[in-house]
């Protein structure tokens, strides 16, 4: 029982970085309908960016880790950073391509990618090697019926599940969250109700670059180890998590991170390379089931 | 004359091909081209092959399989078991290395095309990005099983795989490929893949079995891509399941894409610059991917439609008359020469 | 007709560039010929990932190898003529194929006399067969593999053998009287599998649990060091690469393993204990060199190494590749023929030669150095601290 509980947290500790990262790919391509495989090297230059960042506030550093405030601050700046990042990759590199083939735009995102991991690794004071992540969290563990729950563990996954709550009330409730839905709808007509669909999605990639980089600190606090390739694992299985619950479905993004975090750690246990493949059997087998996923509504094609 | 003329046609191609290969072992006798070269020659040719099936596939059936790797890691592994598990050290090896290199070719390419049609069949019900996520994932369900099988080496990989694959033969199979891939395209089989690309729900209409020709289209382009994969392993001598990531898929993509998605000539550029590209940019050190991304993002950028998108050279193309002069399903239609340029 | 004519122009440019191709050719033999007359460059070729997860031990053996280089001042004296030398970096972003394509182009394109590299097994292995087909002798630098010198006789390495590595492990393990071990290894790796199998076979104790993982995409260890826990052991054994074991250890603790862990020499990066933070106290683990040593070799190679890198201290990546590097070098010195065979004749002789790791004999069956091995220990500061030293 206690192993159980304690394997339930592992993976709801992985599942919410899956859910966070899978949050922003579900949202871009609900709304621009592109994979944007670029999106979990977002995740990397949060988790960077917050590295060098914190390394600007060493001044306020006390016993091995810093005061709620500066920690807070921290956050938000890498938010910001990273969703500038975003915002820009989307104008330079997405927004050409936006009418073309949705392919087009996919290999593109590839080469961002590429651009993505390898422009800080040649930097010379980034560079290749991983670095320990400093402790942003208290690290405290409790004992909770037989599992230790650390407290950068319940911080993870109450942020998540508070990040998806408010972004969900923040879709359905907003002007801004309306014209998103609006511009995921139909673009064309978006535009002539006066809709800047642009500023929209420009939006939407700030949003979805925040969420990585905050998944970002959050991987990074769970596995103290920042490098520019960290992104692009995880970012293929958070976008196997969003088509798990639905490519386009805020809430199924969040589901499909967390089924897919805790059937990983399950299966682990069962077998390591079992683990790894769990999570494409489990895609494969809801796809063919529900092809537009759990909680993905299904179009009809009209001829 | 004429007869001549047409003989010079038929065979052109061909008469060409066999002439590159002598021109490159003429350079590589004469010590210009060395083995660096040469090996760099022989993946890019396996790229070729990989890059052709995935057109098939991707450019002219109009599917997404974003898992290509797959069906060159079976294609690999099959091949590697036949020439070195079952024969390596045998009489018969040394005896007859062709037939065992060419036997493990056929099993490789055979292994990866049963998968393929398996592949195949979600493709009936999933359209679009569900169907380039459940090939992504097959692809790597497929490297989580090669790594659990033991005596194939697990996630170690295969090491002393037989050196059979020389220039020569990728070169036999490159041109081999591309002859088959073309006189695919132009047949029935070929109009009914386009027509799917184009529409599927009017070539379902048309009375097109799309069924049918979306599995026949995945099937043969693992075959293909098992062959290539049979091929990289006797090149490599080294397999290992994580070499067929889904970074390599994407390679492959990229190849396709930039070359230009639905033209042979595309594929075969793409993927012949794509893989000079980055070992011509070592001098480079840390920027060279830098600047390769930076080459491929602007492509798409300001060439969408990929470097020879719509256009093929002569040789991979049949005028369109000689095209109509056939039929196309079923009778034989009245005035062909009327209908050219019809709408797919 | 027209595509008549173009087939013929075509024709006719092939034959002309063959031709060409011909005339050039004698002109490149002769100047080749000329150059043997003048000190030739000796040009040494070196292997490491520069880029990728292992770039860290790359950036160590690079700046190993600056050492030597430092001290040869570009020259290497044989038979009283002054060479001209080369040390030529190459990156093969620690995979396999990578590798392979590198080999072909130092050997084939730079013509270098000797290839010191890489430090993976497993890109050992891939391109060991291409070092031994083109004749070119080649020192492997941290390759530990058992298989690796086994492909042919132009393989030779400059570390010992993970059965070596195992062995001194089991035998640490068994005079601190640990009767008891767990093991975690990555699967995917010939170094990690090797030296698991290695402890095994040497460890006297009772080993409770083994668990396994893939590769190193998943940085989730979790599950199956709770696993591991449950056993209570009283050592945990962690063959794994650099840039895994920091997580590892980490994770170990947060699991609840309070044993002490021993890992093999890829723990010699001081990453590995600034990612483990507090817990990498008392990780011990078997390494190739001690920069604590006193030995005058191992000190003016420290004090060298310093004076060129003032902000770090020389690891066993530096340290291997140093040796293997200056193993090449002494073979070059002391070649019967300055020339690729010549070489390697010459490295298969060497018989005490003088390195900070100690005094070094190639045993020319195996290709494999007779050397010791010490046992390093992490403090909770991440600094690293010489326990005891194993011979063979």
């Amino acid at each position: 029982m206690a192993t159980i509980l304690q394997y339930l947290v592992y993976g709801l500790q992985l599942g919410s970085v899956y859910a966070l990262l899978a949050l922003g790919y579900t949202m871009v391509y609900g709304i621009v309908g592109m994979i944007n495989t670029a999106h979990g090297d977002f995740l990397m230059i949060g988790a960077l960016g917050t590295f060098f960042i914190a390394k600007l506030f060493e001044n306020f550093h006390v016993d091995g880790t810093y005061p709620m405030l500066i920690v807070g601050l921290i956050i938000l700046i890498a938010m910001v950073i990273t969703g500038g990042i975003a915002v820009g990759v989307e104008a330079i590199a997405y927004r050409p391509l936006r009418n073309k083939p949705r392919m087009i735009a996919l290999i593109t995102a590839v080469g961002v990618s590429m651009f993505l991991e390898n422009f800080p690794r040649a930097l010379p004071f980034i560079g290749p090697n991983p670095r320990p992540f400093p402790t942003l969290f208290i690290n405290r563990t409790f004992r909770v019926l037989g599992a230790s729950i650390t407290s950068t563990q319940v911080i993870m996954i109450v942020l998540a599940a508070l990040t998806m709550v408010a972004l969900d009330r923040f879709v359905a409730k907003t002007k801004i969250g309306g014209q998103m839905r609006a511009v995921s709808m139909d673009k064309d007509a978006a535009n002539l109700m006066g809709i800047n669909v642009n500023k929209v999605i420009s939006i939407t990639f700030f949003i979805g670059g925040a969420l990585a980089a905050v998944s970002g600190i959050c991987y990074a606090s769970a596995y103290p180890q920042v490098e520019v390739y960290m992104g692009s694992w995880l970012g293929n299985m958070s976008f196997v998590a969003a088509v798990l619950g639905g490519i386009g479905d805020i809430r199924g993004a969040m589901l499909g991170g967390f089924i897919l975090g805790i059937a990983q750690i399950f299966a682990t246990a069962i077998n390591s390379t079992f683990g790894y493949a769990v999570g494409f059997i489990i895609l494969i087998i809801i796809l063919l089931v529900k092809p537009a996923g759990i909680m993905g509504k299904l179009t009809i094609e009209k001829v | 004359m004429k007869k001549c003329l047409l003989l010079l046609k038929k065979f052109g191609p061909l008469l060409g091909s066999i002439l590159f290969y002598a021109l490159i072992m003429f350079l590589r006798r004469e010590k210009i081209l060395n083995g660096y070269y040469m090996q760099v020659l022989m993946f890019a040719g396996v790229n070729v092959m990989m890059t052709v099936s995935l057109n098939l596939v991707n450019g002219f059936t109009g599917q997404f399989c974003i898992g290509h790797a797959g069906f060159m890691s079976l294609g690999a592994y099959g091949s590697a078991v036949i020439t070195t598990l079952l024969f390596k050290g045998t009489e018969f090896a040394a005896a007859a290395p062709i037939a065992v290199f060419l036997l493990g070719l056929l099993c490789g390419g055979i292994a990866a095309a049963l998968v393929g049609v398996l592949i195949g069949v979600p493709s009936l019900k999933l359209k679009g990005d569900y169907l380039a996520i459940v090939t992504l994932a097959f692809g790597e369900i497929v490297r989580a099983l090669l790594r659990l099988i033991q005596p194939i080496g697990g996630a170690r990989g295969m090491i002393g795989i037989p050196n059979y694959a020389n220039f020569g033969w990728i070169m036999f199979f490159v041109v081999l490929t591309l002859w088959l891939v073309r006189n695919l395209i132009y047949s029935p089989f070929g109009r009914a893949f386009i027509a799917i690309r184009d529409n599927e729900i009017a070539a379902d209409a048309m009375g097109i079995n799309t069924t049918r020709y979306k599995i026949l289209s995945f099937c043969i382009a693992a075959f293909i891509a098992g062959v290539a994969g049979g091929l990289y392993a006797h090149v490599l001598s080294f397999i290992q399941p994580d070499s067929f990531s889904f970074t390599k898929s994407s390679d492959f993509l990229v190849y396709l894409y930039a070359g230009g998605s639905g033209s042979l000539t595309g594929s075969v550029i793409g993927a012949v610059l794509l893989t000079i590209l980055p070992e011509m940019l070592r001098f480079l050190a840390d920027w060279r991917l830098v600047l390769y991304a930076l080459i491929l993002v602007c492509v798409m950028l300001y060439r969408s439609e990929g470097l020879c998108g719509g256009k093929e050279v002569p040789f991979l193309r049949i005028k369109r008359e000689s095209l109509y002069q056939e039929p196309l399903f079923g009778r034989r239609r009245a005035s062909s020469e009327h209908e050219e340029g019809g709408q797919a | 007709m027209k595509k008549a004519l173009a087939l013929i122009l075509m024709l006719v440019m092939v034959l002309s560039l063959a031709a060409c191709g011909s005339s050039a050719a004698p002109a490149a033999s002769s100047s080749s010929g000329t150059a043997a007359a003048a000190p030739e460059t000796i040009k040494i070729g070196f292997v490491f990932p520069m880029s990728g997860t292992g770039a860290m031990a790359g950036r160590y053996s690079t700046h190993g190898a600056d050492v030597l280089k430092e001290e040869l001042g570009g020259v290497i004296t044989v038979n009283g003529v002054d060479h001209p030398v080369e040390f030529i970096y190459a990156d093969n972003e620690g995979s396999e194929e990578k590798t392979t394509n590198v080999y072909q182009k130092l050997i084939e394109e730079e013509g270098v006399i000797a290839i010191v590299g890489p430090d993976a097994s497993k890109c050992a292995l891939a391109a060991g067969p291409i070092a031994q087909n083109a004749g070119c002798p080649n020192v492997a630098t941290f390759a530990t593999n058992t298989a690796v010198t086994e492909v042919g006789n132009y393989i030779f390495r400059a570390c010992f053998i993970d059965p070596f590595q195992g062995a001194v492990a089991a035998a640490y393990c068994e005079e601190q009287g640990y009767k008891t071990a767990c093991i975690m290894f990555n699967n995917a790796d010939a170094y990690s599998v090797g030296l698991k199998d290695a402890f095994i076979e040497s460890f006297d104790g009772e080993v409770l649990g083994i668990e396994e993982y893939s590769g190193s995409d998943v940085k989730d260890y979790n599950v199956q060091l709770t696993k591991l826990a449950a056993q209570n052991p009283e050592v945990l054994l962690l063959p794994n690469l650099n840039v895994e074991l920091g997580l590892q250890i980490q994770q170990a603790r947060t699991a609840g393993l309070t044993c002490p862990i021993v890992c093999g020499d890829s723990a010699d990066t001081p990453d590995v204990a600034k990612v483990a933070g507090a817990a990498s106290d008392g990780v011990a683990y078997v390494s190739a060199f001690s920069a604590e040593s006193t030995a005058p070799a191992a000190k003016a190679f420290v004090d060298a190494y310093v004076a060129l890198y003032p902000d770090e201290l020389p690891n066993s990546n530096a340290e291997l590749t140093y040796e293997a590097t200056k193993m090449v070098v002494w073979a070059i010195q002391n070649a019967a023929t300055l020339d690729r065979d010549g070489v390697r004749d010459a490295i298969e002789s060497i018989d005490g030669l003088e390195l900070p790791s100690g005094s070094m004999t190639m045993v020319a069956e195996t290709r494999n150095p007779s050397k010791g091995a010490v046992i390093m220990q992490y403090d909770a500061e991440g600094v690293t601290h010489y326990v005891a030293t194993v011979n063979p």
